[in-house]
């Protein structure tokens, strides 16, 4: 159904209590496609790749590369693949990107929806639980090859610490204790966060390791875009710590950038 | 079959008014007062639990008055109506007078339609870009639609807390000074109450996306 201005409010009993989600269903406004007998081959919808997240000593740093690709062609340079999730969690994407940035607007839209009607935030574990099963509930579509696959951190405001979760291709969750990649280049990157890795690093530091993993990722795969130093487009990064979500400002991981390529090169 | 007795359509409406306005009478009202970042709602509230103002939406606020389960409904379909317009559309497409609208339509039905009207009044508002752009309504058990400027309040006291707040109000003051206007009108009040604690919140626009902020009690000390 469509929304006017003339429409009430949805107080008819049977709309569920605090999920954003059961809404867009209940009101028929929820994306249903039956895909049986169809197969996702001849579909070669822009992907995303690298994206990481890992512990430092104040909360998580997440950061993600800004490439999509389709097939062997570059569809995009400036891709955002890191979002707030919320006021103290992060999400990254990696897959097909429309799907998943769809995904995002409506994890983040749920998270506010929540927030607003019971007064209060859900705590981070069920917030991975819900991202979790929203990415259960794409299996239908990863059998046609349109597969999404998310990362998760935030700061866990009961246990004061960040904590970090990855998901598979079924909706399993994992919480990882250190650090955890996903997308083309993630084995890159992961290979690289294994040796650089420290628990107690200082936000600084982090940022800096953030981009030069993804340096490092963009090395070895070609889908992994690197910084473009040329047209001034750099990775995404950002923290989650007791202050909050923060977007790493882009001159900041400019320097960051330059440094990592110059050691690098 | 028996016949009903004949009531006149006017005595019927009439004993609902009443029935409606005894009912918002019991509770206590809110005030809504702008100032120079944005606007502000408070009133006298002991429970910290069971709260009468709300975020609906990222410049949008709401507050009730009078029954708490029937706001409360009012404030959860509110705060659905939004995120649905904003997610189907996009977020600068959810605005306060079409929600004020959509209270208006649903008190409207309900005072006319349903066994029993809402016991409730409602305000919505929204901080603009300036003040100018701001915009507070409020919406009576019947469904009628006011459109206030500067000042507003809610309750079965509305009419004495807009006089009172009326004789001090000047535009684009600080938010300390509006919080001191907005307590002094409801002390103002005869009711045998004195502050039992107070809810308040802004909508403000320095705030960035999210402009609504609960006020902490230092504040409203």
């Amino acid at each position: 159904m469509t929304l006017g201005p003339g429409d009430g409010l949805p107080l008819e009993a049977g709309t569920p209590a605090s999920s954003f989600t059961e809404l867009l269903r209940s009101r028929g406004i929820a994306l249903r496609w039956d895909l049986a007998g169809h197969s996702g081959d001849g579909l070669e919808p822009p992907e995303g790749t690298t994206v990481l997240a890992f512990r430092y000593a104040e909360g998580v740093v997440m950061a993600g590369d800004r490439r999509a690709v389709a097939g062997n062609i570059i569809a995009h340079r400036n891709v955002q693949k890191v979002f707030p999730a919320d006021a103290y969690s992060a999400v990254a994407i990696s897959g097909t990107a429309g799907i998943a940035i769809e995904l995002v607007k409506l994890f983040q839209t749920e998270l506010e929806h929540y927030e607003k009607l019971e007064g209060r935030r859900l705590s981070l574990s069920g917030k991975a639980n819900h991202l979790a099963a929203m990415v259960r509930r794409q299996m239908p579509m990863a059998f046609q090859g349109l597969v999404v696959i998310p990362l998760f951190c935030g700061f866990d405001e009961e246990a004061g610490e960040g904590r970090l979760y990855s998901f598979d291709v079924v909706g399993g969750s994992y919480e990882e204790t250190d650090y955890a990649t996903t997308g083309s280049g993630g084995r890159d990157a992961r290979l690289f966060l294994r040796t650089h890795f420290s628990e107690a690093m200082d936000a600084g530091s982090a940022i800096d390791l953030a981009v030069s993993a993804l340096v490092a990722a963009a090395e070895e795969d070609t889908a992994t875009g690197g910084p473009d130093l040329r047209r001034d487009i750099y990775p995404n990064v950002v923290t989650v710590s007791a202050a909050g979500f923060r977007a790493i400002d882009g001159d900041r991981v400019a320097t960051a950038a330059r440094a990592a390529m110059g050691s690098d090169s | 079959m028996s016949i009903p007795f004949y009531v006149p359509p006017e005595q019927l409406m009439k004993d609902r008014a009443e029935y409606a306005r005894k009912g918002i009478a019991r509770g206590k009202s809110i005030v809504g007062v702008e100032y120079a970042d944005g606007i502000l709602m408070l009133g006298e509230n002991p429970s910290g639990a069971l709260q009468k103002i709300s975020e609906v939406y990222d410049r949008i606020a709401f507050a009730g008055v009078g029954k708490y389960t029937e706001f409360e409904q009012l404030r959860v379909g509110g705060i659905r109506r939004a995120d649905l317009t904003g997610y189907t559309y996009s977020r600068s497409d959810v605005t306060a007078k079409s929600l004020a609208n959509a209270y208006a339509q649903t008190l409207g039905h309900v005072f006319t339609q349903e066994v029993k009207p809402f016991e409730v009044e409602v305000m919505v508002v929204e901080v603009g870009a300036t003040t100018a752009d701001n915009h507070i309504f409020r919406i009576t058990y019947d469904g009628v639609l006011y459109d206030d400027n500067g000042v507003s309040a809610i309750g079965g006291s509305a009419e004495e807390l807009v006089a009172h707040l009326r004789a001090a109000f000047t535009p684009e003051a600080a938010l300390t000074t509006a919080i001191g206007w907005a307590k002094a009108a409801c002390l103002s009040l005869d009711d045998g109450s004195g502050g039992a604690g107070w809810e308040a919140a802004v909508v403000d626009r320095t705030l960035g996306r999210r402009t609504f902020r609960r006020l902490t009690p230092d504040e409203l000390a």
